[in-house]
């Protein structure tokens, strides 16, 4: 039995296609994948992100033990956010998330709906040793994303909070729509927006409440199939398509977000390390199709009767009107410019490797 | 609520099929194109290629999924809607109409009528 978010009546007021995803019913589309998409590249939309998971981090040892489990480094102020992966020992992924520093001592973890279970296991496994208290909040806590260069407008209309001085990956803790909220200048898009985090009982107030400020500029709701479109667009990895178990942070190009410049230890760092240095055996590249089709997640890549790689992730790019990929390909054919094809139904489509993000001209603050 | 027209018959993988003379013109039905959403791609079959009644005959490319249709007759392809190369959103626009996908010469006139009537179609789609 998949269960609801607090907004499960809104989405099916506005008609939308409701289905099952990472346990949940969520909404898929309301108008259209395009025009959703489009929304948020010219104005502004609004996303229903309940499903996410949280898990908060508390006491003396939160840096240390989110420094042990997780890539990246948990040294940041608070009110700051970080990207990061949580490696296992072989360097593979267990999921990619966002940690928000909260104060000295405290930390939310914001891990992918489809893993909460997974991921709160493993998390707890490894708390021996670490003055830290964790608790799951996925329950009763709910996301609502307001995305799209009309986002800060939106936004500012319904709280009193400076978010003209909030930087991108920075948060705060205020009232928003009336309620207890934290808001941060976060997002998935590689658009401008926030993401407001509310007790699970306030989500229809922020809900109704962004959807009537956003009406002048046309707010659309976006479902998840314009969030996959949003983010496959600016070449955003996603969990359980383009990284999993048997993918590392550098063979993803996530090198950035692994702390290897420190000397601090953590779970995976050592085949993490080795990977740097010897080179990985392939690497997750942006491929624009050339030729007529759309490849999508498993499609085989050749160079002639070679297999060179996998796509991992592929549509069309609404914004750009070009089918594009993610794919995890060799090594020795992982450069821009370098040709494959994509085999799709006994077709060969001619693909090309290119740098992402495919879609640039985001208002995303950096 | 997805259109079901009067007067074609259909199948269960969701195709129409309309009789016209020794040919029939077949497409996706409106509830099929609602489900799948946006077209952005169709692939058709040569002209003169030979169907089989529930083999794949081509695909539809949407923005977030593929499907193959499938020949509803044994035949041959006489015709296939050539307008969809540069507009495929009119399978999305008008199903039963402009949106038609491709013509067949039935070997078999008598499979056509083994098709879905409007009403058993109705009831497999839930509509």
């Amino acid at each position: 039995m998949e269960k609801k978010t607090p907004l499960f009546g809104k989405h099916r007021a506005l008609g939308a296609d409701i289905q099952p995803f990472a346990g949940y019913l969520m909404p898929i589309r309301y108008d259209g994948v395009t025009s959703e998409h489009m929304a948020v590249r010219k104005s502004v939309g609004a996303f229903d992100l309940s499903h996410m998971g949280e898990f908060r981090v508390k006491g003396q040892g939160a840096m240390a033990f989110l420094d042990h489990l997780l890539t990246n480094d948990a040294d940041v102020l608070p009110g700051k956010a970080y990207y990061s992966t949580m490696c296992y020992p072989d360097g593979g992924i267990v999921d990619d998330l966002i940690v928000y520093r909260i104060s000295g001592q405290e930390y939310l973890m914001v891990v992918n709906a489809s893993n909460i279970e997974k991921d709160w296991a493993w998390v707890e496994s490894h708390m021996t040793g670490f003055d830290v208290k964790i608790t799951d909040e996925s329950d009763e806590t709910a996301l609502v994303a307001i995305q799209g260069p009309k986002a800060q407008i939106v936004a500012e209309k319904l709280t009193d909070a400076p978010l003209e001085a909030l930087g991108y990956y920075e948060h705060l803790t205020g009232v928003f729509a009336g309620v207890p909220a934290l808001i941060a200048r976060t997002g998935y898009t590689g658009e401008d927006g926030f993401e407001i985090y509310t007790r699970s009982g306030d989500a229809v107030a922020v809900w109704d409440a962004v959807m009537a400020a956003g009406k002048e500029f046309d707010i659309a709701p976006v479902g998840l199939g314009a969030r996959d479109t949003l983010r496959l667009e600016v070449g955003y990895p996603l969990y359980g398509n383009d990284i999993d178990h048997s993918v590392t942070p550098i063979e993803a190009k996530l090198g950035w977000v692994v702390k290897l410049k420190t000397d601090k230890d953590f779970i995976g760092r050592e085949i993490l390390e080795r990977q740097r240095d010897e080179k990985p055996a392939r690497n997750l590249v942006g491929l624009s199709v050339t030729g007529k089709g759309f490849p999508r997640h498993g499609t085989p890549l050749f160079q002639g009767d070679r297999q060179v790689g996998t796509v991992t992730s592929g549509s069309i790019a609404p914004a750009l009107n070009v089918g594009v990929c993610l794919g995890l390909v060799e090594y020795g054919v992982r450069k821009n410019g370098t040709e494959m094809e994509a085999e799709v139904r006994g077709k060969r489509i001619p693909v090309k490797v290119v740098g992402i993000p495919f879609y640039s001209n985001g208002s995303r603050k950096s | 609520m997805s259109k079901i027209n009067e007067g074609i018959r259909y199948t269960e993988s969701h195709e129409w099929v309309k009789r016209d003379g020794e040919n029939y013109v077949m497409g996706i039905t409106d509830h099929a194109q609602h489900e799948m959403g946006e077209i952005v791609m169709v692939e058709l079959p040569a002209k003169g290629a030979q169907t089989v009644r529930g083999e794949a005959l081509g695909a539809l490319e949407a923005v977030k999924t593929a499907e193959d249709f499938y020949a509803p007759l044994d035949g041959t392809v006489v015709k296939v809607n050539g307008e969809l190369d540069g507009n495929p959103a009119l399978v999305n626009e008008d199903p039963y109409g402009e949106g038609w996908l491709v013509v067949i010469k039935a070997v078999d006139p008598a499979q056509y009528d083994e098709l879905l009537s409007p009403d058993q179609y109705r009831a497999l789609a839930g509509e």
